[in-house]
């Protein structure tokens, strides 16, 4: 029950927090350091609105015990903008309309990076693209201009300037 | 609400079995993927939480020709679906892992976990014991390695003892002109089944069936062999009405529950189609391996 300190990277930045053990993943991404842009949905694994990366997979924080992190690199959808401007991804979420409600975004945008740097350089099909966003639910029934987003960057059309 | 219990970090196998041995009402967390919703729920509320997610002594994948295959107890099931020697040695087991929850749950949920849950609608178990895989498990007064269709007891009960972690699963090499095949039957890929089949076919150079294990998943408390099919196919030829009778037999013989998701009538049936189908495929891609 004893208080114990956990350092963990978050977007690149080291922080170290004072938490209790029982502290979830997601708890300590939103409560302690303020990123409130993942999450909490079904809080049963489920839903995957709470997706974050750890040391570059995708996992879904709400059922992660903060402690199993130690000294682990995690990134959030706020880690996902490059020298200030949006991903690639986050782009072609914009242009394509693939949200509504936004709740499922920031989980939907890990999972997109997470499917995108395993399939780097080869052709993915739409099955394969769904495949890889299957942990994450969309209410809005978005699915179509997500697996188009994700296409798009995959195809290539969002190349680096 | 999870309670608040006292965290204990081992940094070896060895340092874990002390610690496990020294303390009781202490529960085991490797990934937590399970463990984590029926802590929340408040089903398991322990007073101490051995965590062993981060002992890579247990992360292995071994294969050897003779031995077979080797998986640690923490491997995760994302590293068993992506492995190249068991996408070729035993195919199944890698299919299996790619419909087992979601791509997230596979990064962090590992297989000794999985196996130590006894969910019976988990996707591992009937998978390997249809493999005819052993557990071995262990603990501060030593190791001991069993079928892995004895470890399973009832609902989410196993073989393990007090102080006993599980440490790795063994698949041997299967015998000359064998294979598995395994379907769930479920509505979302990423859903536990509903009810599942997995069945081996072994062909005698003739054709003839010499050895069959039929295993069914959440059609009872723990994995369900069904002998009397298995007895049944040896020695008879491909034939699609003998399929269909043993079908009925895993209809008879299984238990399921009723739930939200299906009626036990359903389930029965469900798993009739399922025996008699994953038979055929296991029997059909049999004749085609050496």
């Amino acid at each position: 029950m004893e208080k114990r300190a956990l350092k963990l990277s978050v977007n690149g930045q080291e922080y170290e927090v004072f938490i209790h053990p029982k502290t979830l993943l997601v708890e300590v991404i939103r409560d302690h350091l303020g990123f409130t842009g993942t999450k909490r949905g079904c809080e049963t694994v489920s839903c995957g609105a709470c997706t974050v990366l750890v040391n570059g997979a995708s996992v879904k924080s709400c059922s992660v015990l903060a402690v199993q992190v130690e000294g682990m690199e995690v990134t959030t959808v706020e880690g996902l903008e490059q020298d200030g401007k949006l991903s690639p991804i986050q782009k072609a979420f914009l242009d394509n309309g693939s949200y509504q409600c936004g709740f499922c975004t920031p989980g939907m945008l890990m999972s997109a990076t997470a499917f995108l740097k395993e399939n780097e350089g080869r052709e993915v099909t739409e099955h394969e693209i769904r495949e890889g966003i299957e942990g994450n639910i969309c209410r809005c029934t978005g699915y179509n201009s997500i697996v188009r987003a994700i296409d798009a960057v995959a195809k290539g059309t969002y190349k680096e300037e | 609400m999870i309670n608040d219990f006292n965290y204990l970090k081992p940094g070896s196998v060895k340092e874990a079995f002390e610690m496990y041995a020294e303390h009781d009402d202490c529960k085991v967390i490797c990934g937590g993927q399970s463990l984590l919703i029926v802590m929340r729920q408040g089903m398991v509320a322990p007073e101490y939480l051995l965590d062993i997610k981060g002992l890579d002594e247990l992360r292995y994948i071994k294969y050897d020709e003779k031995d077979g295959l080797r998986i640690g107890a923490t491997t995760t099931h994302r590293e068993i679906e992506k492995s190249p020697i068991i996408q070729e040695k035993y195919p199944v087991l890698s299919l299996m892992e790619t419909k087992l929850a979601s791509i997230q749950t596979r990064n962090w949920g590992t297989i000794g976990g999985n196996l130590a849950h006894a969910d019976p609608a988990g996707d591992p178990a009937p998978v390997l014991i249809a493999l005819n895989a052993n557990i071995k498990v262990g603990g501060k007064n030593g190791e001991r390695t069993m079928p892995l269709e004895d470890f399973f007891k009832d609902y989410f009960e196993t073989a393990l003892e007090k102080g006993e972690l599980v440490l790795e699963v063994h698949v041997p090499v299967p015998p000359a002109k064998t294979s598995v095949a395994y379907q769930k039957f479920n509505l979302l890929d990423s859903d536990m089944g509903i009810v599942a089949v997995a069945a081996s076919i072994t062909l005698n150079g003739d054709d003839t069936c010499k050895d069959a294990r039929i295993v069914l998943g959440n059609a009872a408390p723990i994995p369900k062999r069904v002998k009397n099919a298995e007895e049944l196919l040896k020695g008879k030829k491909f034939d699609e009405k003998l399929f269909e009778e043993v079908g009925r037999i895993s209809y008879e013989e299984s238990e399921p529950v009723a739930d939200i998701h299906a009626s036990e009538e359903h389930r029965r049936h469900l798993l009739s189609v399922l025996t008699k189908r994953m038979i055929k495929k296991a029997w059909e891609q049999a004749r085609a391996v050496a």
